[in-house]
């Protein structure tokens, strides 16, 4: 039987790989990837939630819809930047990135 | 009209302050305030004079001043027949010899300036004979011994008339001192400033003899420096390097006379105190000899008549110590005119010949015929020739003298007048007649403008009649009206007149033998006698001898002051000096290594611990949110209380 | 039998969930990594169906797997340096991120082991799809006006940011 801690392990399992992957990509892409996995964690936790808590309502699905809508819109938006910061620094491993500092 | 009489020296110090602060850029406008306010002075002294004629009685008008407990200075004015003699002898003299120094002074660069001291004089003069107290009257005697020194100094470009002006004011300076210090002991004594109150306890006894005759003797030290009796006399004839109608009117007319004046209004005090009486006679008899002695073998006209004043002054000193006041304040007022009469018309001559040698002078008398006249009318009434003013007030003294048990004064002045009678015709045969002996100057010689003779005439006139007033025949004359206690009749002594009048004659025919015929020669006596002529000639040596023993010394013992300044007490300073340069490098050590030290050591820990914290800041983004993410969950940890 | 069945896929669809996530952070290649994406993105569509979600799980396969891979594609094909097999594609903070992650991981699961869920025994509502497009255009329709605002604006904000001039 698969109760709601099993999908909510693997969500947590998953949203820590896309943790470990923001801390230890180089490349933005890279680091944009890990994002999109935290997304999809946070996607199943909705809809396990939404399956066990509230099997009638649905309200997990559509707060869903509405997160791989901002993702989209996340994704095309951190693309656009990575796609500038590469124009102006030929360059697109953020650890090189560092002009902020001293 | 006597309430208003505080106007009359008022009005000069307006003119003064008027020409100071507004008129000086303008030279004509400054002399005609500084005349005006003069005659509107001697306008007010007029009503003043008739005033006293009719009522000769004292009369006082004061205010309080300074008020301390139980002690109270006063100021105000005291009128009585001296005061308004003296008023209309300062307002007359002044007023012409303001009008004669517009033609003198024509054309001098500090024109306003001159003005301005003249009334500045007039108004201390006026001031002065006004005084109801000590207090007040020392305050104007030392405005009068400014402004002398002003305008002794007048041309200070010159470095002679600088000198002279310091040394008048030194010289008059010293007797000064006494007479500060006679008044504080008599006012001490007596517990106020005022004239007739300290007088009315003099006169009731309430004063000690021995602090009366101290403090007599003391003032009369002021008096001698004033009046530059010996021996504070040496400044006068120094202060002749002023203008010369500054030496008419201060010091031949008015201000010298103030010493006198101040023997007079002080009567009672020597009435008092018979040897300090007997000191002014002695010392006035003496002073007057030896001027005149002096006065015989000057060649500088104006020196000549220096020494004739200081003469004269001995005369009213020796009149005054001998208690007659009448015979010494009338000679006063005599000798005011006939004396300003003289040294202006010297004025006029120098004004002529540029030169104050009488040897580069003579044969003026064509060419300057009114100053000519009036001067020599003016020597006739100096060398007391019947009927003019010098003759009555001459003798009047003689009358006082002779009144004296012992026959020395009397002696001493006809001595003196036939000396004065000398050289008073030395001077006018040597300027006037004979030969000219620089025909240069000679030619350009010319009569003053009108504006000089006329004072010059009404002056004259003055020497003649103005002594008339005392004629002793007159019962109602002036000794009726200046005197001390009681009128003093002196039975007219004819024998003492045709006295005076021989020595007087004789000394005019001496001079007429030697210096017009030169029946005598002159040059012969003055071998004959070398070593006495050169004394006099020198003056005694008296600036030789203050010199040697007065202001060497000074100069050694300021010397010496210098070196110990120098040596000991610049020492001292430099040597605090250096210690506080020591003092302060030993601070600047310490502040450059201890606090600088420790202010640096502070940065470079702030520096140090700041380079090596700055690495935290890394600009590595993974780095900061694992950084972040870890405080993250650091916070939940804690919150869930896992 | 069912339950087992269900079970076995899920136990499958994790497995492949953790494992391809697990490359997707860890690949050298960037395209690899973008590939088993791809594959993590299909497993999660898998969880999805398991749990009745069947229009979410066609969504995420047409957003995730179209949309959003092919945007990933032309960003890796644009930064051309990928290829470089000398880069090094991860930092020196692995052993902190794996301690860091590691403590999450702990945190988390003990919060979930200690967590009792108000699990409902209805049964969950057949065509899910109507319901979720009703609700979208009743309940939820202000929300979804928004989210297609800040979807437009997105855009346009990266057509401005990306655009050379």
């Amino acid at each position: 039987m698969i109760t709601l801690n099993h999908y909510l392990a693997l969500s947590a399992i998953l949203f820590c790989v896309g943790i470990y992957g923001i801390f230890t990509r180089r490349n933005a892409i890279g680091i944009l990837m890990s994002i999109e996995l935290m997304f999809n964690a946070a996607n199943i936790n909705f809809i396990a939630f939404s399956k066990f808590i509230t099997p009638t309502l649905l309200t997990g699905q559509v707060f869903a819809v509405f997160v791989i809508t901002i993702a989209a819109a996340e994704a095309t938006v951190a693309l656009a930047i990575v796609i500038l910061i590469y124009r102006h620094h030929k360059e697109i491993n953020v650890d090189k990135i560092n002009i902020m500092k001293w | 009209m006597l309430e208003s009489s505080w106007l009359i020296p008022l009005l000069p110090l307006l003119a003064f302050g008027t020409i100071v602060f507004f008129t000086n850029r303008n030279p004509r406008l400054s002399s005609y305030i500084s005349i005006g306010a003069v005659c509107a002075s001697f306008a007010l002294s007029v009503p003043v004079l008739f005033e006293v004629l009719q009522n000769p009685v004292a009369s006082e008008f004061k205010f309080t001043w300074i008020d301390l407990k139980g002690f109270t200075i006063q100021m105000g004015i005291l009128i009585d027949p001296l005061t308004a003699v003296m008023l209309m002898v300062v307002t007359i003299v002044s007023m012409l010899v303001h009008i004669y120094s517009v033609g003198y002074m024509a054309g001098d660069p500090r024109f306003s300036r001159y003005f301005s001291f003249l009334s500045l004089f007039t108004f201390a003069m006026l001031g002065l004979v006004l005084s109801n107290n000590f207090f007040e009257i020392f305050i104007f005697w030392e405005l009068v011994g400014l402004t002398s020194y002003l305008l002794i100094g007048f041309w200070f470009e010159k470095k002679v008339a600088a000198d002279a002006g310091k040394k008048a004011f030194i010289t008059t300076r010293t007797g000064d001192l006494g007479f500060l210090v006679g008044i504080f002991l008599l006012v001490s004594a007596a517990g106020t400033f005022n004239f007739q109150h300290i007088f009315h306890q003099i006169e009731a006894g309430h004063i000690p003899a021995g602090i009366l005759t101290i403090s007599a003797i003391l003032i009369f030290a002021g008096a001698v420096g004033k009046s530059a009796q010996f021996p504070l006399h040496v400044w006068l004839p120094d202060a002749m390097e002023g203008p010369t109608p500054v030496s008419a009117l201060i010091h031949a007319a008015t201000m010298v006379a103030a010493g006198v004046y101040l023997v007079a209004r002080a009567m009672s005090v020597y009435a008092a105190s018979s040897s300090a009486a007997l000191i002014v006679a002695i010392i006035g008899a003496f002073t007057a000899f030896l001027a005149a002695s002096i006065g015989l073998v000057q060649n500088d006209i104006k020196r000549v008549l220096a020494y004739s004043t200081i003469s004269q002054l001995g005369y009213m000193m020796l009149a005054l110590g001998l208690g007659g006041l009448t015979a010494g304040t009338f000679h006063l007022m005599t000798h005011a005119y006939f004396k300003a009469l003289l040294f202006l018309g010297a004025g006029s001559v120098i004004h002529a010949m540029h030169t104050n040698d009488i040897w580069e002078m003579g044969g003026l008398f064509p060419k300057m015929r009114i100053t000519a006249i009036t001067f020599i009318i003016a020597s006739l009434s100096i060398s007391g020739i019947f009927p003019l003013s010098g003759f009555w007030s001459k003798d009047e003294i003689f009358a006082v003298a002779s009144g004296y048990p012992h026959p020395i004064f009397l002696i001493v002045a006809v001595l003196v007048a036939f000396m004065t009678s000398f050289y008073m015709f030395r001077l006018c045969f040597v300027t006037f007649f004979g030969k000219p002996r620089d025909q240069h100057k000679f030619e350009h010689a010319h009569e003053s403008p009108r504006v000089m003779t006329i004072p010059l005439m009404i002056l004259a006139f003055l020497s003649i009649f103005a002594g008339w007033v005392g004629i002793p025949w007159l019962h109602k004359g002036y000794s009726s009206f200046v005197f001390f206690h009681h009128p003093h009749h002196a039975e007219p002594k004819i024998w003492l007149m045709l006295i005076s009048t021989v020595v007087a004659l004789s000394g005019i025919g001496l001079a007429y033998l030697i210096y017009y015929k030169g029946a005598i020669s002159a040059d012969k006596i003055k071998r004959k006698f070398a070593f006495p002529y050169k004394v006099l000639f020198n003056k005694y040596y008296f600036d030789e001898l203050y010199s040697a023993i007065i202001i060497k010394p000074i100069i050694g013992l300021a010397n010496l002051l210098f070196k110990f300044d120098l040596g000991i007490i610049d020492w001292l300073v430099n040597a605090f000096g250096n210690f506080c340069v020591f003092l302060s490098e030993v601070k600047e050590w310490f502040d450059s290594h201890i606090v600088d030290g420790g202010v640096n050591g502070l940065g470079w820990i702030f520096k140090k611990s700041g380079s090596y914290l700055r690495k935290i800041q890394t600009g590595d983004l993974s780095n900061y949110i694992l950084i972040i993410f870890f405080g993250i969950l650091l916070i939940i940890i804690f919150k869930i209380g896992l | 039998m069912e339950n087992s069945v269900q079970s076995a896929i899920f136990y499958i669809l994790a497995a492949i969930i953790v494992c391809s996530a697990v490359l997707v952070v860890t690949l050298k290649n960037i395209f690899h990594s973008l590939l088993f994406l791809v594959l993590t993105f299909f497993s999660v569509a898998g969880i999805y169906v398991l749990l009745h979600a069947e229009f979410l799980a066609a969504v995420q396969v047409l957003i995730y797997v179209g949309a959003i891979t092919v945007l990933l594609i032309f960003a890796i094909m644009m930064t051309a340096q990928i290829y470089s097999p000398a880069l090094r594609q991860s930092n020196q903070q692995v052993i902190p991120g794996i301690i860091v992650v590691g403590i999450l991981l702990v945190v988390t699961l003990t919060v979930l082991g200690n967590t009792t869920w108000r699990v409902s025994e209805k049964l969950p509502a057949s065509q899910s799809v109507n319901l979720i497009g009703k609700s979208l255009l009743t309940t939820y329709v202000l929300p979804f006006e928004v989210v297609s605002v800040v979807l437009i604006t997105a855009l346009i904000g990266a057509i401005i940011i990306a655009r050379r001039d």
